[in-house]
């Protein structure tokens, strides 16, 4: 798919809609939003609380399928994928980056980062390689064996983006990847998420409540309000 | 997913909760010892019971008899072979016949007759009867006291305990223990048969020479080797005989039967007859080709074959009400894996969303837990095998106390064959996986954004 001024588009929604059925009353946590995202771009979604950020994140991820309206994420619409084929989105199309890590708490590092390669039926000797080279390229090699809680919250989150970056998405979506960090910490990993940006011609979306934040590193800004966009803009 | 991932995945994960699901393990694996001490008690017993059947040689031995017999004219109409005045004699030419017939161990004719024994110059009438060297393998001879013949052919003799008693206390001898009779020497006196020429003017219609025998009285020396706690005939013969002889050395004392009589007048010019032939064959289950392919030879024959089919299927029902009990703590233990499993997704269900945000099909999530549910199934099986042979080792030596206590001989009444290790293994990996059914596909069901959700 390719856009108005030639750039290809990597997230199209259109009239997109979520709504949650509270009792007998409907919630309308996305209405009607309608969007371009362009291929390699670094995006910022910003919001109040509730605002409809995390799910419309959600939907573009496909953990979450829309109540009417589309999403097209490479060319593909969720809404028409089924269960397998959303997960295999999520697999080779997605990587997601937590706000909260979401890294297996029984599990080391190396086997943290290895999980996306075994659902994408990787070679043993193959990723175990490649989990050794990443772990080593986040200066984290030593600690392969590691569990996470022995971690600090960035070295933490290093291991998250490490592992959505398994599978080489081509679309990095982050939900408050540094809601957890200290400001130090905080602009390591978004430096780390302008390096896939920039180096490796990673779209990102970021959803954030912090406005300084994603002008410093997001090119496009995209305000929600009660799950409707009110606003969008360049920031550089 | 890949098979070995999922194995090793299933594996960590039940390393993670370790105590728990050690507990549903040692669960399976009670309920998959019970059905392999239940089953391997019910198939010991079978097996015992037809050990001892198949070593009194009573369903494997088919007794062969002429229909030249009284006995046997009263046969049925329509039956195979020829008629009772056209079949053959049963001489030493139909036991060789006999013996080729396919599955056929041996065929030896039935030596019985009743006789006068000396022992220290009293005499002792008793019943005598030939054992072939086959007889050796009898239940008989378990507990002998001295020993087997040492050929077919040896002056040797076994006596059967009872009338070895009955010698001693006749005897001068202070002691009423039978090994005291072994080494001893015994005179057998009987009528020797001779057959001997006829007169011309004795000679049958069709010109042949009419049967005649002389009868002389004769003595043979005889060792006492064994003493027998049972009668190794059993049950095979129309009398319970008290001393045995060799095979062999039996037919060539040519001892004087009653039929030799009745052969003198009906049978003309031929060899001596044998009264009955006693037929062994490799397993019961040959017995009716057997018994059909002699009778199609002329002959009358008898087994106690349909005695075995009640028995087997005596066994069978026991196997199954064994069975029936032994399965019960399985089931009990299935629910323990139901609940454990059903805990690890209330657990684990954060970690269930995290794997399908990075990409976990529902076919992995359900294959994980199935995987989980199969493992402990295999390890709990595996467990249980050895519980369960160990159960029956100990049911087996407790018997064997009680049995010594009651002056029984000890006995095997428990045993594991290989299919019952495999199947129960196999039935607990079974079991476990449909245990897994409702847990994995609740987990598989999962909402990915609900699971995350989750604290």
């Amino acid at each position: 798919m390719t856009g108005p001024e030639g750039n290809s588009i990597a997230v199209h929604t259109e009239n997109l809609c979520r709504h949650f059925r509270m009792g007998k009353s409907l919630i309308p946590a996305i209405d009607r939003v309608s969007l371009e995202i362009r291929q390699a771009e670094f995006v910022g979604l910003l919001g109040a609380s509730g605002s409809g950020k995390s799910t419309l994140l959600n939907l573009i991820a496909g953990l979450d399928q829309p109540t009417s309206g589309s999403v097209v994420v490479q060319g593909k619409d969720l809404a028409a994928l089924g269960r397998e084929d959303l997960a295999k989105h999520r697999m080779r199309t997605v990587g997601i980056l937590f706000q909260s890590f979401n890294l297996i708490p029984s599990m080391t590092l190396l086997e943290n980062i290895e999980l996306p390669l075994r659902f994408a039926e990787v070679d043993r000797a193959k990723r175990k390689e490649q989990c050794q080279l990443a772990l080593e390229r986040l200066h984290l090699g030593a600690r392969a064996h590691h569990r996470p809680s022995e971690l600090s919250g960035g070295e933490q989150q290093r291991v998250a983006l490490a592992r959505a970056l398994m599978n080489r998405p081509q679309l990095i979506l982050a939900d408050e990847p540094t809601g957890n960090l200290d400001s130090r910490t905080g602009a390591e990993i978004m430096n780390l998420l302008l390096e896939c940006n920039q180096s490796l011609g990673m779209t990102v979306i970021m959803v954030t409540h912090e406005r300084g934040l994603a002008e410093r590193y997001a090119q496009r800004l995209i305000f929600l309000a009660d799950g409707r966009l009110v606003e969008e803009g360049e920031t550089r | 997913m890949k098979g070995y991932d999922l194995v090793e995945l299933a594996l960590r994960n039940l390393r993670e909760s370790v105590f728990r699901n050690s507990l549903t393990t040692v669960g399976i694996s009670v309920g998959v010892a019970s059905l392999v001490a239940m089953l391997s008690l019910g198939i010991g017993l079978q097996q015992l019971a037809n050990r001892r059947l198949q070593k009194s040689g009573l369903f494997d031995t088919i007794r062969v008899t002429s229909r030249r017999d009284l006995r046997s004219l009263s046969r049925e109409e329509g039956e195979s072979g020829p008629d009772a005045l056209e079949s053959p004699p049963l001489d030493e030419s139909a036991r060789q016949k006999i013996a080729l017939l396919p599955n056929v161990g041996e065929a030896y004719p039935e030596i019985r007759f009743v006789t006068e024994l000396r022992f220290q110059d009293k005499p002792h009438l008793t019943v005598v009867s030939a054992l072939p060297s086959s007889a050796r393998t009898t239940d008989a001879f378990e507990g002998l006291e001295g020993r087997f013949f040492s050929s077919d052919a040896a002056a040797e003799a076994i006596l059967e305990k009872s009338f070895a008693q009955r010698l001693l206390g006749s005897s001068r001898n202070a002691t009423t223990n039978p090994a005291a009779l072994l080494g001893q020497q015994l005179t057998l006196r009987y009528g020797e048969r001779t057959a001997m020429p006829t007169p011309a003017s004795a000679t049958s219609s069709d010109n042949q020479p009419d049967m005649a025998y002389s009868v002389t009285a004769h003595y043979e020396n005889l060792t006492i080797v064994g003493i027998c706690d049972l009668d190794p005939d059993s049950m095979r013969g129309q009398a319970r005989a008290r001393v045995f002889l060799p095979e062999q050395l039996a037919e060539g004392l040519h001892v004087m039967d009653p039929s030799n009589l009745r052969d003198s007048t009906n049978m003309p010019g031929g060899s001596p007859t044998y009264p009955a032939l006693e037929v062994r064959v490799a397993s019961p289950r040959y017995i009716p080709t057997v018994e059909s392919a002699i009778r199609e030879m002329g002959f009358e024959t008898f087994s106690l074959l349909d005695a075995t089919k009640n028995l087997r299927q005596f066994f069978a029902v026991l196997d199954v009400f064994l069975g029936i009990f032994g399965s019960l703590a399985l089931t009990v233990a299935s629910i323990g894996i139901t609940n454990t499993l059903v805990m690890a997704i209330l657990e684990r269900r954060r970690e269930i969303g995290i794997m399908k945000a990075i990409g976990a099909t529902d076919r992995d999530v359900r294959g994980l837990f199935f995987a989980e549910a199969g493992a402990m199934g295999g390890f709990g099986g595996g467990l249980g095998v050895v519980l369960g042979w160990a159960l029956g080792h100990a049911i087996n030596a407790g018997t064997n106390v009680y049995l010594k206590r009651q002056h029984f001989p000890p006995a095997q009444i428990w045993f594991v064959p290989w299919w019952l290790v495999a199947s129960a293994i196999v039935f607990a990996i079974l079991v476990s996986l449909v245990s897994g059914l409702y847990p994995a596909s609740r987990a598989a069901r999962l909402h990915p954004v609900e699971a995350l959700r989750y604290e």
